[in-house]
């Protein structure tokens, strides 16, 4: 895949010793994917027997995914170590359009939930 | 792998080096996934949006995949914690591979590549074998009322067509219908119909079972939908994601990335597969436990 004469620059190299600690930084994370979600699959299980309150668990749900998300994509998919020019590319944009989808949802759920109770 | 040198915003849009600090193939992989990363959120957006519409009729998806294989009984959640435990494990054998690669070590790249390609196709078998017990249903079934109306207890007319009612048991002697009741001063979610009521709604509508893209069993059509759509969305990535994985493996082996004098392909598509199990994440959450 080189067009130029330079030798690629850009592909990452670690030495034996950055690799040891690279591994214990990748079962570290599988540890806590794993706890967040056997968290959650028990949560689901018993949240009605233990009489939690269902917004309490939505939303605990919603924070532990949100967590996991963060967790691979800092980690796994190496993000938090890029530099910051390419973090801010990939996360401003996506964030402001989430977020535009997530108000039109909120409002538009707002309205649709209003006229079932309310009709013309 | 860790990016330590001193970037100055002078010279790096300069021209002549990347001013992101990464090459042309995974830079676009990003927006790639950037991209895809919207479209699912668009997808459950609108999934959270009919959700909340239809809250009264929704299925749970706790009562719709009850099934472990080779287990009988009612299983809820647990084979789908099942999958997602097995993608997240492919997801870490995919970074030990990307970590090999950085060590120039083929033998454990091929070693790690091999099992993430592995578990891949053990979550698509997983759906394939779920969509077949949605698809198929179970065998009690539920009865979908035609078009007409029904005047409940209280006076309140209701449009009949699409309302999905189930059986209490075996005997098909009680249909409950997920109209809400008030008798005196309790308040039930369902409205039971036995006897003659039962028979002449029974003389309009059908039996079900299963599910496909315009009715369902379990309760409203668009669940099945948005089943169909998001998941089978998320497996096509999945299947890609296998075929990218064997591509990059058989490369692996046939040495070219050791003549390249780097792994940065295995890095490519490591990213797209840990994409694949980021989706998962939301799809779990919105999909079978909210």
């Amino acid at each position: 895949m080189e067009h130029s004469d330079q030798p690629y620059k850009y592909a990452a190299h670690h030495s034996e010793e950055e690799g040891k600690k690279t591994r214990r930084m990748i079962w570290n994370m599988f540890w806590v994917l794993l706890v967040i979600t056997t968290v959650e699959v028990s949560l689901g299980l018993v949240w009605k027997e233990w009489s939690i309150a269902w917004h309490f668990v939505k939303m605990t749900f919603i924070v532990l995914t949100i967590a996991k998300a963060y967790f691979i994509v800092a980690y796994y998919m190496h993000l938090k170590h890029e530099r910051t020019s390419l973090q801010n590319t990939i996360i401003i944009p996506y964030a402001l359009l989430a977020l535009y989808l997530l108000y039109h949802v909120f409002t538009e759920g707002v309205f649709t939930e209003h006229i079932q109770h309310y009709p013309f | 792998m860790s990016h330590t040198e001193v970037v100055d915003s002078k010279t790096a849009w300069g021209g002549g080096t990347s001013p992101f600090g990464a090459g042309y193939g995974k830079l676009m992989m990003w927006f790639f996934l950037m991209s895809d990363a919207l479209s699912f959120t668009g997808f459950l957006a609108a999934y959270g949006f009919y959700r909340h519409n239809f809250s009264a009729i929704w299925p749970s998806a706790e009562n719709v995949f009850t099934h472990f294989p080779f287990v009988h009984g009612h299983q809820p959640l647990l084979y789908v914690a099942l999958m997602t435990f097995i993608l997240i494990m492919s997801s870490v054998t995919m970074v030990l591979a990307v970590e090999a690669g950085h060590r120039m070590d083929k033998k454990k790249v091929m070693v790690w590549m091999f099992w993430t390609i592995v578990g891949g196709l053990i979550f698509v078998g997983s759906q394939a074998w779920e969509w077949y017990h949605f698809i198929h249903g179970t065998e009690l079934g539920a009865f979908e009322l035609g078009i007409g109306t029904y005047t409940l207890p209280d006076g309140t007319i209701e449009q009949t067509q699409g309302i999905i009612g189930r059986w209490t048991d075996e005997s098909k002697t009680i249909l409950e219908l997920p109209w809400r009741q008030t008798v005196g001063d309790i308040t039930t979610p369902f409205l039971q119909l036995k006897g003659d009521e039962l028979s002449a709604v029974l003389a309009n509508g059908h039996e079900i079972h299963g599910a496909n893209l315009t009715h369902n069993e379990y309760g409203h059509p668009l669940f099945a939908d948005f089943f169909f759509f998001i998941t089978g969305f998320h497996g096509t990535h999945v299947f890609s994601g296998v075929v990218l994985n064997f591509i990059i493996f058989v490369n692996v082996i046939m040495g070219t990335y050791e003549k390249r004098g780097h792994y940065e392909m295995v890095e490519k598509v490591g990213l797209y597969w840990h994409f694949v199990d980021l989706v998962w994440v939301f799809v779990f959450t919105f999909f079978y436990l909210v």
